[in-house]
């Protein structure tokens, strides 16, 4: 009997913990999705569905831009992720966590506080831009912030960790007797990297991927210290909808869209990665 | 993130087990539903709509039976109150004077970003923690008021109000009769610019638009401030203004933005923005430039001939205040001219009590060296006391009904949104 309870007693913390501060919230704004109203009137709950195509409809510039930055920047943290990742793995010696906690360090400092920094590195007439323009090699005219460049910088600067790590993970546990197996049998380095240790790194990539797209596709403080007009995210619209406009209805209709997207493009990607279950996949 | 207020009986269902069934797949998944069920269909988020003007009774019958507590928790913006060291000489000097013991904090930044944050209580009719507070006219104090958050202010208790405050800051047009908020401090929006970027004196609304600033121009992405300055490049008064005009102003600025002239549509930080050079001239408020220009950066800030924008802050009590009538007593405090003159020495933004100009006028005369000169720029200055050339042309935003609010949302929202 007791044994049997046990395992239940548990996961009840946590599982309560998810109860509360996830479920609950969840359905309460699946519920706001569908209301109308205003916040001086209140809000009614009337199965309006329709908030949801007007929603839509208004901003799917931003809901295309959001998950085209969320992309560039994915892309981009791999590329820069996975050498920096293979290096500390296979070359990293006795001091690999030294590195580790290298790439991690920037953690320390706040979000917001880095990513300002960036400003100031990039003010147009600012430590970097500015001696280029004296000296001629740049136009006057010349700048990074306010463009998309920017923002993907931005993102990619501040979610590279997040790609790192599951990458460093996934390499760690390559086997080195594989690889001079595959040595062996008369591969060539490039060939026991394509063929060995790439694919055993997949799920580190897959998990990489996972934490870094979700993240920065609804990120809005990117989009909001580094870019310009033209570079407003999504999350910048929901933050506005919720707390400048008290569109309760409306912000909950964006963010739930936006986890159907992002749950559609993850399953999406997992399929054409041959990873039946997602979850398992990321957690391997 | 703010989040509408839960209902707690809605709560309640959902944490409540509701066992009783046989397996416990079952039950989860029954309580799953119900759990969806009761919230899919039996909640909403309450409003509370209220009567615009308190009545004679309104008043009476809110103040009656309310003590002197002697205690007294205050909540206002960074950096709007004198302050040495850690210690707050204005607010020592009440204590002082009235017994008064008073909890200061900075716990305003932005205003949709507070009414997010005191809307679920006041709604739920509890005590927000502050008995004082300071909101801008802005669509949140007007919804404050119509929501019946705001208590009804005794105008009896206020003699230095009545006696010393400004005619121009009294009986404004989103509080008629001052009916829930006086004055704390005023400022104006206008352009600044930094003299190392532009050539000559700026003194048109059009030079927003002028092609030779691509790309450095910044704007305000508050709608109501933008608004107001599509409105004035238009020509229109926003006072009298309706959904026509707006649009026409919303077209004019999606012209600016199309053009690629707009750097960025900013919130609070284009000071930085200003001084770094991203932009070189940008909507600005006048109390900020003050501030740069005492610290002795070379910038500029003028009202725009065809026009500007006057706000102001204002002090009023919550209608769950615990001490309100230690509030009260604050209130009509500080528009004592000694006190007033003090306040402003250190905010720097315009100050509702015009006769503090003598006062700094004398101080300035009394004082030497850089104290003197400090004080001799703020008496003189135009941006804390505006010429009358100058706030006859600034206007202030107009208040809005609820049905309004959304067309102007709808219009003028997107230009920096997009």
């Amino acid at each position: 009997m007791r044994r049997k309870i046990v395992p239940y007693l548990l996961i009840l913390p946590g599982g309560l913990w998810l109860l509360i501060f996830l479920v609950v919230p969840l359905v309460y704004m699946a519920s706001v999705s569908t209301m109308t109203g205003d916040v001086v009137n209140g809000f009614l709950q009337t199965f309006h569905f329709a908030n949801y195509g007007q929603a839509l409809a208004a901003y799917k510039t931003q809901f295309l831009r959001s998950v085209g930055y969320g992309l560039a920047g994915t892309i981009l943290t791999i590329v820069l992720a996975y050498p920096m990742a293979y290096w500390i793995a296979f070359k990293g010696g006795a001091r690999k966590s030294t590195y580790l906690l290298l790439v991690l360090l920037p953690f320390f400092v706040s979000f917001v506080l880095r990513t300002v920094s960036w400003k100031f590195l990039l003010a147009d007439d600012g430590i970097l831009l500015g001696p280029l323009k004296d000296l001629g090699v740049l136009p006057q005219d010349f700048h990074i912030l306010a463009t998309t460049v920017a923002v993907i910088g931005g993102l990619t600067y501040n979610y590279l960790p997040f790609m790192v790590l599951p990458i460093y993970v996934a390499l760690e546990r390559v086997d080195p007797r594989v690889v001079e197996a595959s040595q062996d049998l008369y591969a060539t380095r490039a060939q026991s990297f394509a063929k060995i240790v790439f694919p055993l790194s997949l799920p580190g990539v897959f998990a990489g991927v996972l934490m870094t797209f979700v993240p920065m596709t609804s990120d809005y403080v990117n989009a909001s210290i580094l870019g310009g007009p033209a570079n407003t995210m999504i999350g910048n619209i929901i933050q506005t909808e919720y707390l400048v406009n008290n569109d309760y209805p409306a912000g909950a209709a964006l963010s739930f869209t936006l986890m159907a997207v992002m749950l559609i493009g993850i399953f999406v990607y997992a399929k054409a990665l041959g990873t039946e279950n997602v979850l398992e996949a990321a957690a391997r | 993130m703010t989040s509408p207020p839960p209902d707690p009986a809605l709560l309640r269902g959902l944490t409540r087990p509701r066992l009783g069934g046989p397996t416990r797949r079952q039950v989860f998944r029954a309580a799953g539903l119900s759990a969806a069920a009761l919230a899919l269909s039996a909640c909403s988020i309450p409003g509370r709509k209220a009567a615009a003007t308190p009545q004679k009774d309104a008043v009476a019958s809110y103040w009656a039976g309310k003590k002197r507590n002697g205690v007294l928790r205050w909540a206002n913006w960074p950096l709007y109150i004198d302050k040495d060291g850690k210690r707050y000489p204005t607010i020592e000097a009440f204590t002082k004077d009235t017994g008064i013991q008073v909890t200061y904090q900075e716990a305003i930044q932005e205003m949709p970003t507070w009414f997010g944050k005191i809307q679920p209580q006041l709604g739920a009719g509890q005590d927000i923690g502050f008995d004082l507070m300071v909101m801008t006219n802005s669509l949140q104090l007007t919804k404050a008021m119509e929501l019946g958050y705001l208590a009804p202010i005794d105008h009896s208790k206020l003699p230095n109000f009545a006696a010393n405050v400004g005619a121009k800051f009294k009986n404004p047009a989103y509080d008629p009769g001052n009916a829930f908020t006086v004055p704390w401090q005023s400022g104006l929006t206008g352009i600044a610019y930094n003299p190392k970027y532009v050539d000559g004196e700026i003194t048109s609304i059009e030079e927003l638009w002028n092609p030779k600033y691509k790309g450095k121009v910044g704007m305000m992405s508050d709608s109501q401030e933008l608004g107001n300055f599509g409105m004035f490049a238009v020509g229109v008064d926003p006072d009298k203004s309706g959904k026509a005009d707006w649009e026409k102003a919303g077209k004019r600025l999606q012209e600016q933005r199309d053009a690629g002239l707009v750097r960025k549509y900013y919130e609070n930080d284009y000071v930085d923005a200003l001084a770094r050079g991203d932009v070189w001239l940008t909507m600005a408020w006048s109390g900020d430039i003050y501030q740069q220009i005492a610290e002795g950066r070379d910038l500029k800030f003028v009202v725009p001939r065809e026009g500007g924008s006057i706000w102001t802050d204002n002090m009023c009590i919550p209608m769950t205040a615990r001490n309100p009538v230690d509030a009260l007593a604050l209130m009509d405090y500080v528009y004592r001219p000694k006190i007033a003159a003090a306040l402003a020495e250190y905010i720097t933004y315009i100050t509702p009590v015009p006769s503090t100009q003598a006062i700094v006028r004398e101080e300035a005369a009394a004082a030497t060296g850089e104290d003197k000169e400090a004080l001799e720029l703020m008496a003189n200055s135009p941006l804390i006391y505006p010429s009358d050339a100058d706030l006859a042309r600034t206007r202030s935003f107009k208040t809005l009904s609820d049905a309004e609010e959304k067309v102007y949302e709808g219009i003028f929202q997107p230009i920096s949104q997009g």
